[in-house]
C-alpha cells in the first residue's frame, strides 16, 4: 500500500430542496469548487484524473438507475473508469475509503470521489418510508418502519442502562446548531437552548424535531492522490497542493435487525480494560458495535492509542443527538456510559465560542465543529464526503477562506477523524486524516 | 422559541392534489430562459412486489395459528427471538421453537410521526421484547398503555402476545399488551 493524500474538496450548499437543478449540475458545483481551490483547469483535470467513485444512496429517491454515469458525463470525465458505492447513511464514508483503496493499490494516481442525494423529490413522510426500507422488510419495516423510532428505542435503552438524560442529548443539538451559525454551508443555523429542544415537537419519544437531522439536497466532492498524483497536480497547476494524508481507514458492520444484536462483551480499545465494563452486556441496542470496530481498526492503522488525546477534532455522523452521544463512547473518547457526562462537561464544544452555558472543560476535543448533520443537513451520498472536505479545511487551516470567518477553525489542527454511519449502526466507517505539508 | 414562532407552526393542512397545467409562458429572448423557475411535475409510482418470506415463512404461518415462533441452534443452543434459519454464532441450521407468550419490554418508543404508510396509525408504540433464555429480541407493537405516559418505568414491564383473528401475514399479526 502506498500513501494516499486528500488534496482538495468542494461542497454545494445543502438545502431542503434544489428544484433549480437536477443532480448532475449540483455535483458539478462541488467539483468546480474543488478544482478551483487547487487551481486546476477543467480540461487538465479531465486529462489527469485516472478514475472516479460515485457515492449515492437511494435509487428510490433519485428514481433513476445508473445515475452515476450521468454525473460522470456531465463532469466531462468520460471515458475514465468509475464505479458506484452504496452503504446507506455511510455511503459517503465508504466511497471515500473506496477512493483511498484505488489510490493505495496503485490503480489510480488521481481519483475523484463525488457524492450527492436529492431527497426533496418526495414529501418528508414518503422520504421517511424510503429510508425505513433500509430495515428488514419482512420483520422490521412492516411493524412501523421509521428510523427516528429505531434510534429512540436505542437511546431509551442507553438512558435506562447508564442514566443518560434528554437534557444531555439536547446539549448536542445546542452545540451543533450553534456551530453552524458560523458555517455558511449549513442548512439550519440557530442559537437555541436545552428548553427549545425539549419543547420542540415530539417525533419518537424522547427524540424531538431538534434531536433529528433533516433531509437535504446536496453534493460534495473530494480529490485523492498518490505522491505521484500530488506531483502531477503540482506540475499541472504550478501550485503545491496542501494535502492531508489518510493515515487510517477502519470499518465495521452489525446485524441489520437491532433485535439480532448480541449481549456479550465489549470490544476493548488499547486504553481500556476489561474491568471497566464488568457486567455490561454489549452491544445490545444501546451501543454501536460497528462503530467500535471501525474506530479500533482505523486507530490501529494510524497508531492511535488514546483517541481523546491524540485527535484534534472529529466530524462524526450525528443523524440524531443521541447517536452523537453514543458515538463518543464507540470512538473511545470516554468510557461506555459516560457520553452524557462528556457533553455536559463541554468537551465536544468549540473552545472560545459562547454557547450561553458554562462548562468545566469546554473544547478539549471539538466534535462536529461544522455543525454536523444536525445543522448542515444529510443528503446521504454527500454527507460522508462533506465531512472529509471540512476535515481537510481544518487541517489546512483554511476554514476562514472557505467559511468567510475563522470561528470554527480548530487551532493548529494536525490530526482529525471522520466517521460515517448507516442503518441502526449497520455500516460504519472511520478514517483518520493528518496534515501533510 | 418565541410566541411568533409558535404561531407560525399553526398551519392549514396542505395536500398535493391540484390543477393540470397545459401551457407555460415562454420568453421572446432565449437569454431569459435561465432566469425562469424550474418546471416541477408529479410522477406517480406504484408497484406491487411479489415478496416471498422464503425460509422464514413458517413464522407467519405460526402467527396465523396463534403461535409465536423463534429458532434455536442445535449444536450451540443459541436461541433467536426473531427467527434466523442459520446460526450467527456457529453457522449451523436452526430449528423452529415456540416462544413463550409472556415476555418483557427491553426498550420502547412512542412514534408521533412515521413513514407515510404508518402516519395514520400515530401515535403508536414500538417495543423490543425480551425473554429469559432467549438470546435475541423481537420487534413488535405495544397496545393498551397511554402513549402520553411514556416513561423509562415501562422497561421491564411484563407483556403478553396477542394475535389478530384476521391474519394479514405480516409481523403485526402479533402484538403485545401489558400483563
Ligand atoms: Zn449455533
Amino acid at each position: 500500500m502506498r500513501p494516499v493524500y486528500l488534496v482538495s474538496g468542494g461542497v454545494s450548499k445543502f438545502a431542503k430542496a434544489r428544484p433549480d437543478v437536477t443532480f448532475q449540475p449540483m455535483v458539478k458545483e462541488a467539483y468546480d469548487y474543488a478544482l478551483k481551490d487547487l487551481g486546476l483547469e477543467h480540461r487538465k483535470a479531465a486529462e489527469i484524473v485516472d478514475g472516479t467513485i460515485a457515492s449515492y444512496f437511494s435509487d428510490h429517491f433519485t428514481r433513476q438507475l445508473k445515475a452515476g454515469s450521468m454525473v460522470q458525463d456531465y463532469l466531462g470525465l468520460c471515458p475514465k473508469p468509475s464505479k458506484r458505492v452504496e452503504g446507506g447513511g455511510a455511503t459517503g464514508g465508504l466511497a471515500f475509503q473506496s477512493g483511498w483503496e484505488s489510490v493505495a493499490s496503485g490503480r489510480y494516481d488521481i481519483c475523484v470521489v463525488y457524492g450527492w442525494e436529492t431527497m426533496s423529490r418526495v414529501n418528508t413522510w414518503k422520504g421517511n418510508e424510503f429510508i425505513a426500507l433500509a430495515s428488514d422488510v419482512s420483520f422490521d419495516y412492516p411493524v412501523g418502519g421509521f428510523y427516528s423510532g429505531y434510534y429512540a428505542m436505542m437511546v431509551v435503552r442507553h438512558m435506562k442502562q447508564f442514566g443518560t438524560s434528554v437534557e444531555q442529548m439536547a446539549l448536542v443539538s445546542v452545540k451543533n446548531h450553534h456551530n453552524a451559525l458560523h458555517n455558511p454551508y449549513a442548512q439550519k443555523r440557530m442559537k437555541i437552548r436545552i428548553e427549545d429542544v425539549r419543547r420542540a415537537e415530539m417525533v419518537a419519544w424522547p427524540l424531538t424535531m431538534l434531536d433529528i437531522c433533516v433531509m437535504s439536497d446536496g453534493a460534495a466532492v473530494t480529490i485523492l492522490a498518490s505522491a505521484e498524483g500530488v506531483d502531477k497536480l503540482d506540475k499541472a497547476t504550478g501550485r503545491r497542493p496542501r494535502p492531508a494524508r489518510v493515515t487510517g481507514v477502519g470499518g465495521g458492520i452489525d446485524a441489520m435487525r437491532m433485535a439480532d444484536r448480541p449481549h456479550a462483551e465489549v470490544i476493548l480499545l488499547p486504553h481500556e480494560k476489561a474491568e471497566d465494563y464488568e457486567g455490561l452486556k454489549y452491544p445490545g441496542v444501546h451501543s454501536f458495535r460497528a462503530g467500535r470496530m471501525a474506530s479500533k481498526t482505523a486507530y490501529q492503522m494510524a497508531g492511535i492509542t488514546d483517541p481523546a488525546r491524540e485527535l484534534d477534532f472529529i466530524e462524526l455522523h450525528d443523524a440524531y443527538t443521541s447517536s452523537e452521544l453514543q458515538t463518543y463512547e464507540d470512538m473511545g473518547l470516554c468510557r461506555y456510559g459516560e457520553g452524557g457526562k462528556f457533553v455536559e462537561a463541554g468537551k465536544p464544544f468549540m473552545p472560545g465560542l459562547d454557547y450561553g452555558y458554562r462548562f468545566p472543560a469546554q473544547g478539549t476535543i471539538p466534535i462536529n465543529p461544522s455543525g454536523g448533520l444536525l445543522a448542515c443537513g444529510h443528503p446521504v451520498g454527500a454527507t460522508g464526503l462533506m465531512q472529509a472536505v471540512f476535515a481537510l479545511w481544518q487541517l489546512q487551516g483554511s476554514i476562514a477562506r472557505h467559511f468567510g470567518n475563522d470561528r470554527l477553525q480548530v487551532k493548529n489542527a494536525r490530526r482529525g477523524a471522520i466517521h460515517s454511519h448507516a442503518g441502526t449502526g449497520t455500516y460504519v466507517s472511520v478514517s483518520i486524516l493528518e496534515r501533510a505539508f | 422559541m418565541n410566541e411568533q414562532d409558535s404561531k407560525r407552526r399553526i398551519k392549514l393542512t396542505e395536500t398535493e392534489d391540484g390543477n393540470v397545467l397545459f401551457n407555460v409562458p415562454f420568453p421572446k429572448d432565449l437569454k431569459d430562459l435561465k432566469g425562469m423557475a424550474p418546471i416541477v411535475i408529479k410522477q406517480p409510482y406504484h408497484i406491487d412486489y411479489i415478496h416471498s418470506y422464503g425460509q422464514d415463512s413458517p413464522f407467519f404461518a405460526g402467527l396465523a395459528n396463534g403461535k409465536l415462533l423463534g429458532t434455536r441452534c442445535g449444536p450451540c443452543r443459541y436461541t433467536y427471538g426473531t427467527p434466523r434459519l442459520h446460526c450467527m454464532v456457529c453457522g449451523e441450521p436452526c430449528a423452529w421453537v415456540e416462544l413463550p407468550r409472556e415476555g418483557a419490554v427491553h426498550t420502547f418508543t412512542v412514534c408521533h410521526f412515521g413513514g407515510e404508510e404508518f402516519l395514520g396509525e400515530t401515535p403508536f408504540i414500538l417495543i423490543l421484547v425480551e425473554w429469559p433464555g432467549v438470546d435475541t429480541l423481537f420487534l413488535s407493537r405495544l397496545v393498551g398503555v397511554e402513549p402520553e405516559a411514556a416513561s423509562l418505568a415501562w422497561i421491564g414491564m411484563k407483556v403478553c402476545a396477542q394475535f389478530k383473528r384476521l391474519s394479514k401475514f405480516k409481523p403485526t399479526d402479533v402484538y403485545f399488551v401489558p400483563g
